[in-house]
């Protein structure tokens, strides 16, 4: 197995597995972290977020590649940006078409994908240097890998705080909900929560291996 | 910085190659998205429209958009401007009508549609169409129910003159006294503020009109 350093010689399939837990872009990166804790107060909205995070991801890192040998470097960020920043007025535009509703939900965290870090630093740390192959692999790991943390968050975060799954209620009407869970707060209860968790298991891990 | 910084490697046409080229590629994109998802965004809009209506008027079971002419109201035909929205019960009885406004919120505009009673010269139902205020916060505007409390029944009565006799002004939270005054909402200033004063905007233009005008509103169409 080679050092990790040298990227040629990896296989794609551990530029897909890394972003979904090794190098989880939420629990391990700890990247993005304003629309993990702002659109995580319910399961749906998480889902719809890391959804259309995932996509501009992908098609960032798609066209990046691409045009790595086209960009020179002394305009790489500005370029990246323009790219990722048509991306999110697709995504924005889609959403509109599917549903007013959930456009609504999500309102101003759409237009914030743009400056989300973890994005910028897959174009520029990954992508302007790998083949359209590795890059769409690494964006999709690393995508979903977002997207599967955000869910945790928002999972934990409607159940505890509104009671609900999906919107469906879930305990007997004498529940009493954890508004805090929902609130600002309850974000970083519940992120503190998984990274803890996440990095129990990676000592586990650690010391039997 | 290091010596690649003083020794570019590119010359400038190559940098505003790519910059150029990236900018009309994603322009063509951002275009092509626009006009696909045009159509079906505008249908999407028309409906939550129309159901907005029936929330903001209740008891209704059918609408008709008119426009103002300059002099009275006539039915609108698609595009025309500006518009109201007409809710009749069953048989056919004038039960309110919805006006849309829009202003300056805290972040973005707020666009917001209301409805009222010309019987009882009062506010009967609001609802939030747009707005992008600040989740948890601004946002309030459109779910704090003591906050929507405020347009079940507030006065728009005309005087004799046919202006606003008490124009609606926004309060501190806990501060309404009167049927006219929008309590604000702690945290939510600016945005239940801006509330506030757009309906007093649309009010003093539209309540005169519409209150004078409520025959032009029995056609049949």
């Amino acid at each position: 197995m080679s050092t990790g350093t040298n990227h040629t010689e990896t296989k794609s399939t551990d530029e897909f597995i890394k972003g979904l837990w090794n190098e989880n872009p939420v629990f391990v990166q700890v990247l993005g972290m304003c629309p993990v804790l702002a659109v995580s107060n319910t399961a749906e909205n998480a889902l719809a977020m890391g959804l259309a995070t995932a996509f501009v991801l992908l098609m960032s890192n798609t066209l990046v590649s691409l045009l790595r040998n086209f960009i020179p470097k002394e305009v790489r960020i500005a370029s990246f940006i323009l790219i990722i920043a048509t991306f999110v007025t697709i995504t924005d535009y889609a959403i509109q078409a599917i549903s007013v509703d959930l456009h609504k939900s999500l309102g101003a965290f759409i237009s914030l994908i743009v400056v989300n870090c973890l994005i910028l630093s897959r174009a520029e740390a990954f992508a302007s240097k790998n083949t359209l192959g590795k890059s769409m692999m690494d964006a999709l790991g690393m995508g979903l890998g977002f997207l599967f943390a955000l869910f945790c968050l928002g999972a934990v975060r409607e159940i505890l705080g509104n009671g609900t799954f999906f919107g469906l209620a879930l305990f007997p009407d004498t529940f009493q909900e954890w508004i805090v869970m929902i609130l600002p707060a309850g974000g970083f209860f519940t992120l503190a929560l998984w990274l803890l968790i996440f990095n129990l298991i990676k000592q586990r891990k650690e010391a039997t291996a | 910085m290091s010596k690649e910084a003083v020794k570019p490697t590119s010359n400038s046409f190559i940098m505003l190659r790519a910059m150029v080229g990236i900018g009309i590629l994603c322009g063509f994109l951002i275009v092509v998205a626009y006009e696909g998802t045009l159509p079906r965004v505008q249908r999407l809009k028309a409906e939550a429209l129309e159901a907005a209506i029936f929330k903001v008027i209740p008891g209704i079971t059918q609408t008709k958009t008119f426009m103002w002419d300059g002099e009275s109201f006539v039915p609108a035909k698609e595009g025309d401007d500006p518009r109201v929205y007409a809710g009749f019960d069953d048989s056919g009885e004038l039960i309110g009508v919805a006006i849309e406004a829009s202003g300056q919120g805290y972040a973005d505009i707020i666009r917001i549609l209301y409805g009222y009673d010309p019987q009882k010269q009062q506010i009967i139902g609001f609802y939030v169409l747009e707005s992008k205020e600040t989740p948890g916060l601004g946002d309030k505007i459109e779910k704090d129910e003591s906050f929507l409390d405020n347009f079940i029944a507030m006065d728009v009565s005309l005087t004799d003159a046919g202006a606003i006799a008490n124009p609606i002004v926004p309060v501190k939270s806990g501060a309404k006294q009167n049927d006219w005054e929008v309590d604000g909402i702690t945290g939510a200033t600016i945005s239940s503020r801006a509330i506030g004063n757009i309906l007093a905007e649309s009010t003093a233009l539209w309540m005169p009109r519409i209150f004078n005008h409520t025959s032009a509103f029995n056609v049949e169409m």
